[in-house]
């Protein structure tokens, strides 16, 4: 019960990317290991996504 | 390990026989529901008639039509490695889970649209629309979104004007982008047009929608400063403060030095929506486009999902005729017979180009795997038309009458009550003053009279329907609710798509003038703003002072427009197929692109040149002419003749270009296909050569 309702609670999280930026450290983790540089801190993490969302056409009619 | 997860597959799947059955018994239901509403006549059909036919055929359209596309047409291949696989970075391009694409996409191809079109075409009855829009969104809509996503796939992602490029040649390239950014204009000034039909003389609503702006700000502060990237709680503020909004409207509207603030005409309040495009145009994203953005995609979805529920529990009546007298004489909304109109006022939820590019945009970078398209593509479509379905539900579900009163224009049915009460009713549709007063009383409204643009009605439709459910006492709070709820997203899509429009203008001027180009240079943002602003802002504000209401002549131009963007699309997915070595089977983009040429070219033609005042533009200017000419209009008069005729040739000169454009990407296909298959130089394909899968070991994952 307790297992279903967090698994409900994280589906809506990645529907409504709520859950971004531990995604991003995910991947981060998994792909960019060897770089020098450490992954964004949250911030500036979800400043970045904004700006590159909003490049583009985003919305219809 | 493939092989066995085939196995683990077939091991769920119903027997043939019993899964041919059951398809069966749906098709059978589907021609149930059609026979239903289509052979219908009296005085009232259950909701449910439409709710069992739509379902049924978009079952069907997905299961049968769409496997056919996938599998003979496009041949998807899960095998082959996406952009998303190939190119993962993380972030524009990104193997995400299909339910997760499925509502980005949605989020992004539903707008106001298919809540607009229904309700207008619903002049006609609710038949001609109705059909319209499940036969149109199974075999011309949804079949364009899912091929665009295809061919944006298989080339990298590329958008819509690229491919054009690519495939068609730099004729069809620059055609396309200059077409998207006419209808980008035309699209703003019209939505815009709709909300200042909402809020004009109405307090309560104009400051419901005026409050949406500083919360989406708050929203916008909380997650860029206080809790960065935490979308799930600043929505939850939002969206309560935006509730709060609605119920405090009430208590603006009872106090009598509040509600002079919030109380304008229509004029007033374009010049106000003008001056906020451009505030939200120049201003940065984070502070009020994104959190808007949220908001709006958060209650569209919840409003949508209530709708759907409310129609499928309570089973409304749907009292308006199957067809009206306007089917062939003009109608008070707008003017034209049932064909080609009803084609072009639903574009949106039948056949809409503008989701090609969201299909060409975003979406191809997410997609972990190919087959994916069909459901993504195809699926989310067929829940865009459902959502047209509703509005013309919630439109249908009024008085006739009381539909008429609200849509119709002053110019046409008299600006007193009493006048407008007398026309309607004399063309066969029941309404009294007391009738409308009361409504409009029960809405928290001053008048319900002349409302033209879809909102008001649909908020009505929608107020009584959700009214039943929770009692008659929150009605006006439900209408209030429903205004806001579509304001938010018009304003939205005005915001986003002035943006849009912008980035494109500093792109094209920037080949003459290269620092425009620098997006974030400030005098480059300010110049193209403004420009982009002005040129939907003059449609829009002589939409407001037009005596017949502005949406009677700018919807169909939009509709004419958001066709020809489809026809682009069409061509280029035609392109595409006739390149892959399909061209026995091309008729699948062929046969909507035909049908979209006939309509849009004999709107377009009647648009121009019919003699009837009421459709053609140079007919209605050069009789405002001889008038003037005459002097039979002097003065005043004389001078907003002059500016009528101006708009009207210039409304003449769109239509034009667009119908031009539509022949000109038409000839090109033509020509390029007749090269392609004689085997002469044409340009070559350009889709990426394929590359296995590496998570081609999950493949089967659902």
């Amino acid at each position: 019960m307790i297992e279903a309702a967090r698994r409900l609670w994280q589906a809506v999280r990645a529907a409504t990317g709520d859950d971004a930026y531990e995604r991003y450290v995910a991947h981060w983790r998994e792909q960019h290991r060897g770089d020098s540089a450490a992954p964004l801190d949250r911030r500036a993490f979800f400043h970045e996504e904004q700006r590159r969302k909003w490049e583009g056409v985003r919305r219809c009619c | 390990m493939a092989t066995n997860n085939e196995a683990i597959k077939q091991a769920g799947r119903l027997p043939p026989a019993v899964s041919w059955l059951g398809w069966a018994a749906v098709a059978v239901l589907a021609a149930l529901g059609v026979a239903a509403i289509a052979s219908h006549r009296g005085e009232s059909i259950d909701a449910l008639w439409f709710i069992v036919a739509a379902v049924c055929i978009y079952a069907l359209g997905y299961r049968f039509y769409s496997a056919f596309v996938a599998a003979k047409v496009l041949t998807l291949d899960p095998t082959r490695a996406t952009p998303a696989e190939r190119f993962n970075d993380g972030r524009d391009f990104m193997p995400t889970n299909r339910w997760i694409v499925f509502g980005h996409h949605f989020a992004a191809i539903a707008g106001p649209g298919p809540l607009i079109g229904p309700t207008l075409a619903a002049q006609f009855g609710y038949l001609p629309g109705t059909l319209w829009i499940l036969i149109g969104a199974v075999l011309g809509g949804c079949v364009q979104d899912f091929v665009a996503l295809f061919c944006s796939i298989r080339r990298d992602g590329r958008s819509l004007g690229q491919m054009a490029r690519d495939e068609l040649g730099p004729i069809g390239g620059a055609v396309a982008l200059i077409g998207v950014m006419a209808i980008m204009i035309i699209l703003i000034a019209v939505l815009g047009l709709v909300v200042v039909n909402a809020m004009r003389g109405s307090p309560w609503a104009t400051s419901t929608v005026a409050a949406t702006i500083p919360i989406a700000i708050l929203v916008g502060l909380y997650m860029r400063g206080v809790r960065p990237g935490r979308v799930l709680e600043a929505t939850a503020i939002g969206v309560a403060l935006l509730l709060l909004a609605v119920f405090g409207g009430r208590w603006i509207d009872a106090s009598s030095t509040l509600r002079a603030w919030f109380d304008y005409d229509g004029p007033t309040l374009a010049l106000m929506v003008i001056l906020y495009g451009f505030a939200a145009a120049v201003l940065p994203v984070w502070l009020l486009l994104a959190p808007r953005d949220y908001l709006s995609t958060f209650m569209k979805i919840g409003t949508i999902v209530a709708l759907a529920v409310a129609i499928v529990i309570l089973n409304p009546a749907v009292k308006m005729p199957a067809l009206t007298r306007f089917i062939d004489e003009p109608g008070p909304i707008f003017a034209g017979n049932v064909f080609p109109f009803v084609f072009i006022t639903i574009a949106c939820g039948a056949i809409s180009g503008f989701h090609a590019l969201i299909s060409s945009g975003t979406t191809p970078k997410l997609l972990a795997n190919e087959r994916d398209a069909r459901f993504i593509g195809y699926g989310a479509m067929i829940i865009e038309s459902f959502v047209a379905i509703m509005a013309m539900v919630a439109a249908c579900v009024l008085d006739p009458g009381v539909y008429f009163a609200i849509n119709s224009p002053a110019g046409i049915v008299g600006a007193q009550a009493a006048d407008a009460v007398a026309t309607i009713s004399n063309w066969g549709f029941q309404v009294s003053t007391a009738q409308m007063d009361e409504l409009a009383r029960e809405m928290g409204e001053a008048t319900l009279f002349a409302r033209t643009g879809g909102a008001p009605s649909l908020a009505v439709g929608m107020a009584s329907i959700f009214s039943n459910a929770f009692g008659d006492t929150l009605l006006a709070v439900w209408y209030h609710f429903a205004i806001m709820f579509e304001a938010l997203f018009i304003l939205t899509t005005v915001d986003a798509g002035t943006r849009v429009a912008r980035f494109m203008l500093q792109d094209m001027l920037g080949a003459v003038v290269p620092p425009l180009r620098r997006t974030s240079w400030y005098p480059s943002v300010l110049i193209c703003s403004a420009l982009v602003v002005a040129g939907w802002g003059y449609f829009l504000y002589f939409g407001t002072i037009d005596p017949l209401g502005g949406i009677n002549s700018l919807w169909p131009l939009f509709g004419i427009a958001n066709q020809m963007l489809a026809a682009i699309a069409l061509c280029v997915a035609t392109t595409v197929i006739v390149k892959s070595g399909k061209a026995r089977y091309a008729w699948v983009t062929v046969l909507p692109l035909v049908w979209l040429v006939i309509v849009t070219s004999a709107a377009a033609w009647q648009k121009l040149f019919s003699p009837d005042l009421a459709i053609g533009f140079l007919s209605h200017a050069n009789d405002l002419a001889a008038q003037v000419a005459d002097g039979r209009l002097v003065g005043a008069a004389a001078e907003q003749a002059a500016r009528r005729i101006f708009n009207d040739r210039l409304d003449a000169g769109l239509t034009l270009f667009f119908m031009l454009t539509v022949w000109v990407l038409v000839v090109e296909t033509a020509r390029v296909c007749h090269a392609a298959l004689s085997g002469r130089r044409c340009p070559p394909s350009t889709e990426t050569p394929h590359i296995p899968s590496r998570l081609v070991e999950d493949w089967v994952r659902d």
